[in-house]
């Protein structure tokens, strides 16, 4: 199998990566690199983290056939289904991971980032499962708009602290999480919840994210006798569902890699997140990578009716499968996505995460063959979107 | 000879300032430059202002907000400098974040501050083993010292390679902090300054962070070249303005 989609030993995917950071980091950041490979190869490692998979999160997560959706579409529609796992996302498979790795780093206090709050009930929740403290970055705004998820990390013991700089929002809570890691340089980890960060961070979520695709490939056996779908489809923000659901699949060029971003209210509206077309080559956060900025190197806000995707960035290796021309990328606006999110729920019965509905308009910009096997991650569930679908629907 | 090096041969403790370019209004640059110079500083940081201050506490960060929203540009400062050495002799350093210089281009950003004479840059977000790779060569073309952080967690192997790839001075990061992050030094501060100055490194230490009156100067400056007041001094001039800088330097010098 070749290898060229892969994390380099340098910790870049082609052009994109590395760990763009101020010297006050890099002992923490050092001290990762070395040891995540190696930790994550421990058998009591591999064993405590697939068993609070299988019993916590409640994993494996069924890949679906959808079968109305099939119809509609003229193709064969799996989902897989990580909106059923334990807190609704897929985001807790890293966080799982994540917390394993802390506690063998000898870390007792734990740090994250959230936007819409799904990594950061994440977080909370496996802080609280292992008792380590917890403390969640939050824009004031997102705090304001994602009120139950501040309620629910509040409720699991975790301190939600507003990031007051900048927007004030996802990109402005990762900077407060990185400041909070450069002055406490020696007990805390940071728990990223995307594909994104200085290395080793993009590739150790996506480890920890690629169960997704590795499940994929028995399942899909069991179900259609191989082990290999016709195309992948994920949602992109930072980009760590649609690196785990492509992982497996990323040095098998027969499988093509879909990704959708976010259009916003247009790709050219001034209002969007698809940093593939909108984005040039920079630093954000500690990765060179393609992120949305100005002429002058200042980052943009993005916008997205999903508080998930709305990042001006994405993950490196996200980056380099757009560069590569290794990946499909399209971008949804927001009322594709929510169109497409009712149409899953009444054919299918299944209200999924807004973020995920951006994958499901993926029917929107491509016709597929109805030989192909089609499987799109339904990377979260639509719970904490209600209120956004009621408004949008006036139902 | 290149005015930074200079400037760390004259034997006394050096007092670098920074303020961000374009704070408190986008105008103030040169003067702030000039009246620094006259009060008595020995080198200039200049602030290029960026969205995300990642190594920044809350008053550096709200400005370099309040200099974006001004209206400041890498090429705005570059403008503003450009007859900077008609008026001053002082060095002159650029700190800012790597994002805004990478997409000036590096070689272009280092040509100009060449023709600018800018002497050393500070980028905390450029790690030392790209910038030893990648770009050493450029600065080295167009005359420019970088300067490497080093902070307490900095194991003694790391600092003696930024050591051998400095050409100028290291800034020291006075504890695991962002800026202006705290008051006063305590023990582990004085041990960590003796330990790197008993290393007998090639050049020379100028601390940075929590540095904002004479005895924290004192302290910084006893087993070291200098230190580097940010925070304090933009508090300064938020709330007595760009004039009158005396007031701030004498004291911290301890003169009257």
């Amino acid at each position: 199998m070749k290898n060229t989609y892969n994390i380099n030993n340098k910790g870049y995917y082609g052009e994109f990566g590395g760990a763009f950071i101020p010297e006050m980091l890099y002992p923490n950041v050092e001290e990762l690199r070395q040891n995540y490979l190696k930790v994550m190869a421990e058998s009591s490692f591999q064993e405590e983290f697939n068993q609070l998979l299988k019993d916590y999160v409640g994993r494996p997560s069924p890949l679906y056939f959808a079968k109305r959706l099939s119809e509609k579409y003229n193709t064969k529609v799996y989902l897989k289904r990580e909106d059923l796992n334990h807190t609704g996302a897929h985001k807790v498979n890293n966080t799982i991971g994540q917390i394993l790795m802390a506690k063998r780093l000898g870390k007792n206090r734990i740090i994250a980032e959230t936007g819409a709050g799904q990594h950061g009930v994440a977080t909370a929740t496996v802080c609280a499962l292992m008792g380590l403290d917890c403390i969640v970055y939050m824009g004031e705004i997102d705090i304001a708009r994602q009120a139950p998820n501040v309620a629910r990390m509040k409720m699991l013991g975790a301190e939600v602290r507003p990031a007051l700089s900048g927007s004030r929002t996802l990109k402005d809570a990762t900077n407060e999480a990185i400041r909070d890691w450069i002055n406490n340089p020696v007990d805390t980890h940071y728990i990223i919840g995307s594909a994104i960060g200085p290395h080793p961070y993009p590739d150790m979520v996506t480890r920890f994210q690629s169960v997704i695709s590795e499940e994929i490939k028995w399942q899909l056996k069991e179900k259609e006798g191989k082990e290999n779908p016709d195309y992948v489809v994920a949602c992109i923000g930072g980009g760590s569902n649609a690196a785990g659901t492509y992982y497996h699949f990323l040095d098998n060029e027969d499988v093509g890699i879909i990704a959708v971003e976010a259009a916003g209210k247009g790709i050219h509206s001034g209002e969007s997140a698809a940093t593939s077309a909108l984005g040039k080559e920079g630093i954000i956060h500690g990765c060179k990578t393609l992120l949305m900025q100005t002429d002058d190197g200042q980052i943009t806000e993005p916008y997205s009716i999903s508080a998930g995707l709305d990042y001006p960035g994405v993950g490196p290796l996200h980056s380099h499968l757009y560069k590569s021309g290794r990946g499909e990328f399209y971008s949804a606006t927001d009322d594709e996505a929510m169109q497409a999110g009712l149409e899953l729920t009444k054919l299918e019965g299944i209200i999924p995460a807004i973020e995920s509905s951006h994958a499901l308009a993926v029917f929107q910009h491509k016709t597929f063959n109805p030989e192909d096997i089609v499987v799109i991650s339904l990377s979260g569930r639509g719970d904490k979107d209600l209120q956004n679908y009621i408004d949008y629907f006036k139902l | 000879m290149n005015r930074i090096k200079q400037k760390l041969n004259e034997d006394k403790k050096l007092l670098s300032i920074y303020f961000t370019a374009g704070y408190p209004n986008i105008d103030d640059t040169v003067s702030i430059i000039q009246n620094l110079e006259q009060s008595g500083v020995d080198m200039i940081e200049i602030g290029l202002p960026f969205s995300d201050p990642l190594a920044d506490g809350p008053t550096i960060q709200a400005s370099s907000t309040a200099a974006l929203k001004n209206g400041m540009t890498t090429e705005k400062l570059f403008d503003q400098l450009k007859d900077i050495r008609k008026s001053v002799s002082i060095p002159l350093i650029i700190m800012g974040y790597f994002n805004p210089v990478l997409q000036y281009g590096v070689e272009a950003f280092c040509k100009k501050c060449q023709e600018i004479g800018i002497d050393g840059l500070i980028l905390p977000d450029l790690p030392a083993d790209v910038y030893d790779e990648e770009y050493k060569a450029t600065f080295e073309k167009y005359g420019l010292i970088n300067v490497f952080l080093i902070t307490p967690q900095t194991s003694e192997e790391r600092i003696r390679y930024i050591d051998s790839i400095s050409n100028g001075f290291i800034y020291m990061v006075s504890s695991a902090s962002t800026t202006g992050a705290q008051s006063g030094f305590g023990n582990e501060q004085t041990h960590y300054f003796e330990r790197i100055s008993k290393m007998n490194l090639n050049n020379p230490q100028i601390v940075g962070f929590g540095i904002s009156n004479n005895d924290t100067f004192t302290q910084a400056t006893t087993h070291t070249k200098g230190a580097i007041i940010g925070s304090a001094f933009i508090k300064y001039i938020s709330e007595n303005g760009i004039n009158e800088l005396n007031n701030f330097v004498n004291p911290i010098l301890g003169k009257n």
